[in-house]
C-alpha cells in the first residue's frame, strides 16, 4: 500500500492522544487545574491532530459529516463515532477537573472506554480487509491497542504501567512482523485463484493493461526492498521500545521523560510507515508485482 | 444504504470469454467513451499527452501465459470490470452509504454526490474494479451501464452494456444470472464459468468462460510435411567428396 503521511501521521499522533486520554479518564495521574490543563491539551492536539491529518487524503473532506451515517455496517463510521463521543465525553470531564477541581470518575471511566474504543474501531478498519492478508489478522488490533496503552502510559508519565505495557507491545509488534511476513502465502490467493486459470498451469503476467501508470497500482502497489525493510524494523523497535524502556529505568526526570516520549513516537511512526509500505493488496498480482 | 440486500431480485452481470476475447481493447474504449459522458463525473486523464499518462478506466483487459507442464504455453486476454458481487466488500466498507447495491438488479453503483473519496472501498476490492477519479475526487466504477440498458431512448439493440455491444469477438455477454434459462445462465453452466478469486467469499455475479482446450495434432505438425521431407539424408558421389574436401580445408567445419 502506498504509505500515505496523512494516515501515518493520523494513526499515530491519534493513537497516541486516545491512549494519553485513556489513562487521564482514569484520573491517571490525578492532576487539577494547570497541570491537567497541560495534559488534556497535549491529549487534545494529537488526538484531534491526528484526526484532522486523516480527511486530508480524502477527495470531498466538506463532505465528511456524511460518514456518520453508516455505522451500522461501516468500520470508518464507527470510528468517527467514538472518536467524537470520546472528545465530548473527554472534553467535559476535562472541565470539571481543570476548572473545578472536580473528578467526575464515571464520566472519565466513560470516556477512557470510549477513547480506547476509538483505537479499536480505527485498527478494524484496516483489519477487516481480506484484500491485504496482512492487515486481516488478529493481531493487528492487538498492535494498535498495545501501541496506544503503551503510549499512553508513557505520556501519562505513569512508569509503573508503561515499563510492562511497552514490553508486550515490543512482543506483540515483533510478532506481527513474524506472522505478517508469511500472510500473503497463507491467505492461499495467488495469480492462479485471481485469474482462475491456475489449475491450467502455472500464470504469468505477460502484458499489462497499459504502458503508463494508474491509480490502482499508486495506491496498493508499493514494493520494499527486503534489505531497507529489515533495518527500519531495527530503528522502528529500538526507537519505540528499546529506548524508552531504558530511560524508564534510569532516575526518572523532564528531560528523560521528554526524549522518552519522542523516541518512542518516531518508532512507532516508522513502524506505521512499515505497516502501509509492506502491507501487499492482492490487486497488485493481477499486475504481476507480488 | 451501506447494507447489502439478501437477495437482490435479479442478478445482472457479465459473461466474459476467455476463450474468444482477443485481447483488442475495443470495450476498454467504448467504456469510456460511454461513460466518460453519461453516468456521473466524467472518467479523467492526467497528463494525457505527456509524458506520464494515466486516467480513469472501469474496465481493463490484461494478458497472461499459462504454462502447462506439458505442451506449448498459452496465451489468455483477460478483461476485467466490476463484478458486482453479491457479497460486495466495497458497499459495506463505505462510511457514507454512497457506496450501495440495488435491491431490483444487483448492480453495485456509488452515488457520487455522497462520495467523501475515503478510498476505502477501493481497498476492499479485491478485483481493482474501483478508481478515485483523480480530477472530481469521486469514486468510479463500472455502473454495468445501467443509463443504457433500461433506456427506452436507445433502439433496442443498443440496451446492453457498451463493452458488450462493441466486441468484435462476441466475448462478453449480458444477462440475468438468476434466471437459470438466460443466455448467461446457459453459458455458464455449459462451459464451466467460475469465480475469480472464490477465497475471498465476495460472491461475484459476472463469471468467466475458461479458454477451451487447444485443438491436439499429434507428431505431424504440418500436413505438408512428407512434401517437405530431405531427398537424400546423406550426400554420396561427387558431392559427398566435395562435401568431405571442402570440411578438412582451413576453416571447416569438422
Ligand atoms: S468487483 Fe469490487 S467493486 Fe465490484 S462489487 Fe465486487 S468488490 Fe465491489
Ligand atoms: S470512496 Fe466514496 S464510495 Fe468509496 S467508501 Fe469512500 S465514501 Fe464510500
Ligand atoms: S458494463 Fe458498461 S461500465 Fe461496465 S465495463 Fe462494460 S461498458 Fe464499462
Amino acid at each position: 500500500m502506498h504509505p500515505a503521511p496523512s494516515v501515518i501521521v493520523f494513526t499515530t499522533l491519534s493513537g497516541l492522544g486516545f491512549g494519553l486520554l485513556f489513562f487521564l479518564g482514569l484520573g491517571l495521574p490525578d492532576v487539577t487545574g494547570w497541570v491537567a490543563f497541560t495534559f488534556f491539551a497535549i491529549a487534545y492536539a494529537l488526538a484531534v491532530g491526528g484526526l484532522m491529518a486523516s480527511t486530508f487524503h480524502l477527495g470531498h473532506p466538506e463532505r465528511a459529516l456524511k460518514a456518520f451515517t453508516q455505522w451500522k455496517s461501516s468500520w470508518l463510521s464507527r470510528e468517527g463515532w467514538c472518536a467524537v463521543i470520546a472528545l465530548v465525553l473527554m472534553g467535559l470531564y476535562a472541565l470539571g477537573v481543570v476548572f473545578l477541581g472536580q473528578r467526575w470518575g464515571l464520566l472519565g471511566l466513560l470516556g477512557s472506554v470510549f477513547s480506547i474504543l476509538t483505537v479499536f474501531t480505527t485498527s478494524m478498519i484496516y483489519t477487516q480487509l481480506r484484500t491485504i492478508p496482512r492487515w486481516n489478522m488478529k493481531l493487528t488490533p492487538a498492535m494498535f491497542l498495545s501501541f496506544s496503552l503503551a503510549g499512553g502510559a508513557l505520556l501519562a508519565g505513569q512508569v509503573g504501567a508503561a515499563l510492562p505495557l511497552l514490553l508486550v507491545a515490543a512482543l506483540v509488534q515483533l510478532g506481527y512482523w513474524q506472522m505478517g511476513d508469511r500472510a500473503l502465502a497463507h491467505s492461499g490467493t495467488d495469480l492462479g485463484t485471481a485469474t482462475g486459470l491456475g489449475t491450467r498451469g502455472s500464470v504469468r503476467a505477460f502484458e499489462p493493461p497499459h504502458t503508463g501508470t494508474n491509480y490502482l497500482l499508486r495506491e496498493f502497489v508499493h514494493v520494499v526492498g527486503r534489505k531497507h525493510s529489515d533495518k527500519l524494523r531495527i530503528i522502528a523497535f529500538g526507537l519505540a521500545f528499546v529506548v524508552p524502556g531504558i530511560l524508564l529505568l534510569l532516575p526518572f526526570g523532564h528531560l528523560f521523560a521528554l526524549i522518552a516520549v519522542l523516541s518512542h513516537l518516531a518508532g512507532v511512526a516508522t513502524s506505521r510507515w512499515l505497516f502501509f509500505a509492506q502491507a501487499e493488496h492482492v490487486v497488485g498480482l493481477y499486475y504481476g508485482k507480488r | 444504504m451501506t447494507e447489502l440486500p439478501t437477495t437482490t431480485e435479479r442478478k445482472m452481470g457479465l459473461v466474459i470469454d476467455l476463450d474468444t476475447c482477443v485481447g483488442c481493447h475495443a470495450c476498454v474504449i467504448s467504456c469510456k467513451g460511454w461513460n466518460t459522458e453519461n453516468y456521473g463525473a466524467p472518467l479523467s486523464d492526467q497528463n494525457p499527452y505527456g509524458a506520464d499518462p494515466s486516467g480513469t478506466f472501469l474496465n481493463r483487459v490484461h494478458s497472461y501465459e499459462v504454462q502447462p507442464e506439458t505442451g506449448p504455453a498459452q496465451l489468455i486476454h483477460f478483461p476485467k470490470s466490476c463484478l458486482h458481487c453479491e457479497d460486495a466488500p466495497c458497499v459495506t466498507v463505505c462510511p457514507t452509504g454512497a457506496s450501495y447495491k440495488r435491491v431490483e438488479d444487483g448492480i453495485v453503483l456509488v452515488n457520487e454526490s455522497d462520495c467523501i473519496g475515503c478510498g476505502l472501498c477501493a481497498w476492499s476490492c479485491p478485483y481493482g474494479a474501483r478508481e478515485l477519479d483523480q480530477a472530481e475526487g469521486v469514486m468510479k466504477k463500472c455502473t454495468l451501464c445501467v443509463d443504457r440498458i433500461y433506456n427506452e431512448n436507445l433502439p433496442e439493440e443498443d440496451r446492453v452494456p457498451s463493452c458488450v455491444r462493441t466486441c468484435p469477438a462476441g466475448a462478453r455477454h449480458f444477462g440475468d444470472f438468476a434466471d437459470p434459462d438466460s443466455h448467461v445462465s446457459k453459458l455458464t453452466a455449459e462451459r464451466g464459468g467460475m469465480d475469480l478469486m472464490p477465497e475471498m467469499d465476495t460472491k461475484p455475479v459476472n463469471k468467466y468462460l475458461p479458454p477451451r482446450p487447444k485443438d491436439q495434432i499429434d507428431e505431424q505438425i504440418d500436413i505438408l510435411a512428407p512434401l517437405l521431407a530431405p531427398v537424400a539424408e546423406e550426400a554420396g558421389g561427387f558431392l559427398g567428396w566435395l562435401d568431405k574436401a571442402l570440411d578438412k580445408m582451413p576453416g571447416g567445419s569438422r
